[in-house]
C-alpha cells in the first residue's frame, strides 16, 4: 500500500515534470485547449486587473473608469447619441483612403518590381516620403484640401500609399525567378508574364500588404479626426476629453479596436477562401 | 546524324561595375537530333550557363547558338526546359500547370475546341505516363519533391518541344527518387523523339543518362573533355555496376579534380590535426 502510493507520487511528479519540459520547449507544441487556456489567461487576467482597480477605489473614477461603466457608455453612445453614425462615417473615411492607396499603390508596386528603371524612378523618392510622417502634413493638407472628407482621406492616403508601394514591390520582387522563366520557355510574352505569373504568384503577399496597410490607415484615420473633423470615432474620443467623460475614451478606444480586428480577420477569411492552395497540406 | 544544336565559339561575360567573370570561353559543340547528351563539371565552370544560352534566357557575349540552324536571340517553344526547382506554379492544380503552356497559346492566338481537345489528350496521356493521375486535381505543395519534378518534366513536354533542356533537374530529390526519375526520363526519352540537353554535377547520373558527357572546367568555363559512353541505349541500373561505367566514372571523376584548381592541402591538414591534438592535451 505505501509502496504503491508513493510510487503513483513519483509518477505524477514525473508527469509534471514532462508537462513543464514539453510547455517551455523552444518553438515547441501546444494542443489546441492548451493554446485556449494560456490565451484566456493573457485575455482575462489584464481586464481583472482593470476591473479590480476601477473597483477597488484606489484610483478616482476619472482617471479609471470601471468594465462595467465602459459597457453602459456604448450603450448609452449607441441609444441616445450617434455610435453608428460615428463609426459608419469612420469606416466610409478609412475604406475611402484605404482603396485610393490600394488602387494606385499595387499596379505602381507591381511595376516597380519587375523593372528596373521604374524601380530607379520612384523607389528612392518614395522611400523618402514614406520617413516623413503623414500626421506633419495636416496642416498642408488642410490648407490645400480643405476640412471636409477629403482632407481626412488624405492624410490616410499620404499615411498607407507610399509603404504600400515599397511592400508591393517586395512582394512581387519575391516571385522566384525560376516561375518567370518557366513562362518565358513556355513562349509567354512580357504581358502575359506580369498578369499570368508575377501577378498570380504574389497574390497572396498583396493582401497580406493589404491587410498591414489597413491598421495603420485606421492610426491616420483618428489622428486626423482628432485634429480635423466633427465627426467619427477619433473626433468622439476628443469631445469626449474636453469633457473628462474618461469612460468615452475608453469606450471610443475599444470599438476601434474592435472594428479593426473584424476587418483583420475578413482580410484572414478572403485569404483562406482565396488561395485554397496555402492551406491543404 | 543531323545537327540539331550548334555551338560556336561561344563567348559569355558577366560584367558587374566592379569585375568581369569569364563565364564561357570559346565553346565549340554540335549535338544531334535525338541525342541525349549531359554536362558536368566543378562548380563555376559554366554548364548552367551554356545550357540557359541556349534556352534563350541568357545571350551570349560573343559567338553563337543554332537551334535547327536559326541562330537563337531569345526563349522559344521549340525549347522547353526544366529548373531544378520552384518553377511549378502553386496557384494551379497539376493539370493546369501542365496545360499551362496551352493557356498561354489559347490566350494570344484563340483556339478550336478541337486543338483544345487533343491538348487535353496529351496532357492526360502524360498524366497517366508520369503516374500523376491521382494527383491530377492536387496542388504542387501538396506533393512530394519527386512528384512535382514530374510534373515539371510533363508541363515541358506538354507543346511537343524539339528539345528539352535540364538545368539539375533532380538536384534537390533523395537518392532513390532520382534513380526512379532517370529510368523514366530515359522511357520518356525512348518515347518522344526529343533531344535532352541535361546539366547534373552528379557524374554517375551524368553517365548513366547520357550517350556523351562533356566535362567542363573553370576559370575561364570552357569545354575540357567529351566523352562516349561505352553503354547500349537500352540501359537499367545493373549497369551502374559493370567495369566500363566505373573505369567512366573514375576517369571523369578524377579529371573534375584536376580542373577544380581545388587540391586539397595536405600541410594545412596536417597542421590542423597537430593543433587539434595540443588543444586536447591542455
Amino acid at each position: 500500500m505505501s509502496v504503491n502510493a508513493s510510487y503513483s507520487g513519483i509518477r505524477t511528479q514525473s508527469f509534471l515534470r514532462q508537462l513543464w519540459r514539453r510547455l517551455w520547449t523552444i518553438r515547441g507544441y501546444l494542443s489546441q485547449k492548451e493554446f485556449l487556456l494560456f490565451a484566456a489567461v493573457g485575455m482575462l487576467v489584464p481586464f481583472a486587473a482593470w476591473w479590480f482597480l476601477a473597483n477597488s477605489g484606489i484610483m478616482d473614477k476619472v482617471f479609471l473608469p470601471s468594465p462595467m461603466d465602459v459597457l453602459l457608455r456604448i450603450y448609452h453612445w449607441f441609444e441616445d447619441d450617434d455610435l453608428v453614425g460615428d463609426a459608419w462615417i469612420s469606416i466610409y473615411r478609412v475604406t475611402v483612403g484605404f482603396l485610393l492607396s490600394a488602387v494606385l499603390a499595387v499596379p505602381l508596386g507591381i511595376m516597380i518590381g519587375t523593372y528596373r528603371p521604374i524601380q530607379a524612378i520612384f523607389e528612392p523618392l518614395t522611400d523618402f516620403i514614406r520617413y516623413m510622417p503623414a500626421v506633419a502634413f495636416i496642416p498642408l493638407v488642410m490648407l490645400w484640401v480643405g476640412i471636409d472628407e477629403g482632407s481626412k482621406i488624405a492624410i490616410i492616403w499620404i499615411g498607407t500609399f507610399f509603404q504600400m508601394v515599397l511592400m508591393v514591390a517586395e512582394d512581387v520582387r519575391r516571385v522566384p525567378m525560376a516561375q518567370i522563366e518557366a513562362a518565358q520557355t513556355m513562349g509567354a510574352g512580357d504581358e502575359e508574364i506580369v498578369s499570368l505569373v508575377i501577378f498570380q504568384s504574389a497574390k497572396p503577399a498583396l493582401l497580406d500588404t493589404l491587410r498591414i496597410t489597413m491598421g495603420w490607415a485606421w492610426t491616420y484615420l483618428v489622428v486626423a479626426e482628432m485634429v480635423a473633423a466633427n465627426s467619427g470615432l477619433g473626433y468622439a474620443i476628443l469631445k469626449a476629453q474636453r469633457f473628462l467623460q474618461t469612460d468615452k475614451i475608453f469606450a471610443g478606444i475599444i470599438l476601434i479596436g474592435l472594428i479593426g480586428l473584424i476587418m483583420d480577420q475578413l482580410f484572414r477569411l478572403a485569404h483562406r477562401k482565396s488561395f485554397p492552395w496555402l492551406y491543404k497540406k | 546524324m543531323d545537327n540539331k544544336i550548334q555551338i560556336n565559339a561561344a563567348g559569355k561575360v558577366f560584367s558587374t561595375d566592379r569585375q568581369d567573370v569569364v563565364a564561357l570561353q570559346d565553346v565549340n559543340l554540335s549535338i544531334g537530333a535525338n541525342e541525349f547528351i549531359t554536362f558536368v563539371g566543378a562548380s563555376g565552370c559554366g554548364k548552367s550557363t551554356l545550357l540557359r544560352c541556349i534556352g534563350g534566357l541568357e545571350t551570349l557575349s560573343g559567338g553563337e547558338i543554332r537551334v535547327n540552324d536559326r541562330v537563337v536571340d531569345g526563349p522559344g517553344v521549340d525549347r522547353a526546359m526544366v529548373f531544378q526547382n520552384y518553377s511549378l506554379y502553386p496557384w494551379l492544380s497539376v493539370v493546369d500547370n501542365i496545360k499551362f503552356s496551352r493557356r498561354l497559346k489559347v490566350n494570344r492566338e484563340g483556339a478550336t475546341s478541337s486543338e483544345v481537345e487533343v491538348a487535353s489528350g496529351r496532357a492526360d496521356a502524360l498524366l497517366s505516363l508520369m503516374g500523376l493521375a491521382h494527383v491530377s486535381k492536387a496542388y504542387p505543395n501538396q506533393l512530394s519533391g519527386g512528384m512535382q519534378q514530374r510534373v515539371a518534366i510533363a508541363r515541358a513536354l506538354l507543346p511537343k518541344p524539339e528539345i528539352l533542356l535540364m538545368d539539375e533537374p533532380f538536384g534537390a530529390l533523395d537518392a532513390q527518387t532520382r534513380e526512379v526519375m532517370h529510368d523514366l526520363i530515359l522511357h520518356l526519352f525512348n518515347l518522344e523523339k526529343t533531344t535532352i540537353v541535361f546539366v547534373t554535377h552528379d557524374v554517375e547520373e551524368a553517365i548513366y543518362l547520357g550517350q556523351r558527357v562533356v566535362l567542363m572546367a573553370p576559370r575561364p568555363g570552357r569545354i575540357d573533355t567529351i566523352y562516349e559512353v561505352p553503354l547500349p541505349d537500352k540501359r537499367d541500373q545493373e549497369m551502374k555496376l559493370s567495369p566500363e561505367f566505373i573505369a567512366l566514372k573514375k576517369q571523369i571523376l578524377s579529371r573534375i579534380r584536376e580542373t577544380s584548381g581545388m587540391h586539397t592541402n595536405q600541410d594545412l591538414l596536417e597542421r590542423m590535426t597537430r593543433q587539434a591534438e595540443d588543444s586536447v592535451s591542455i
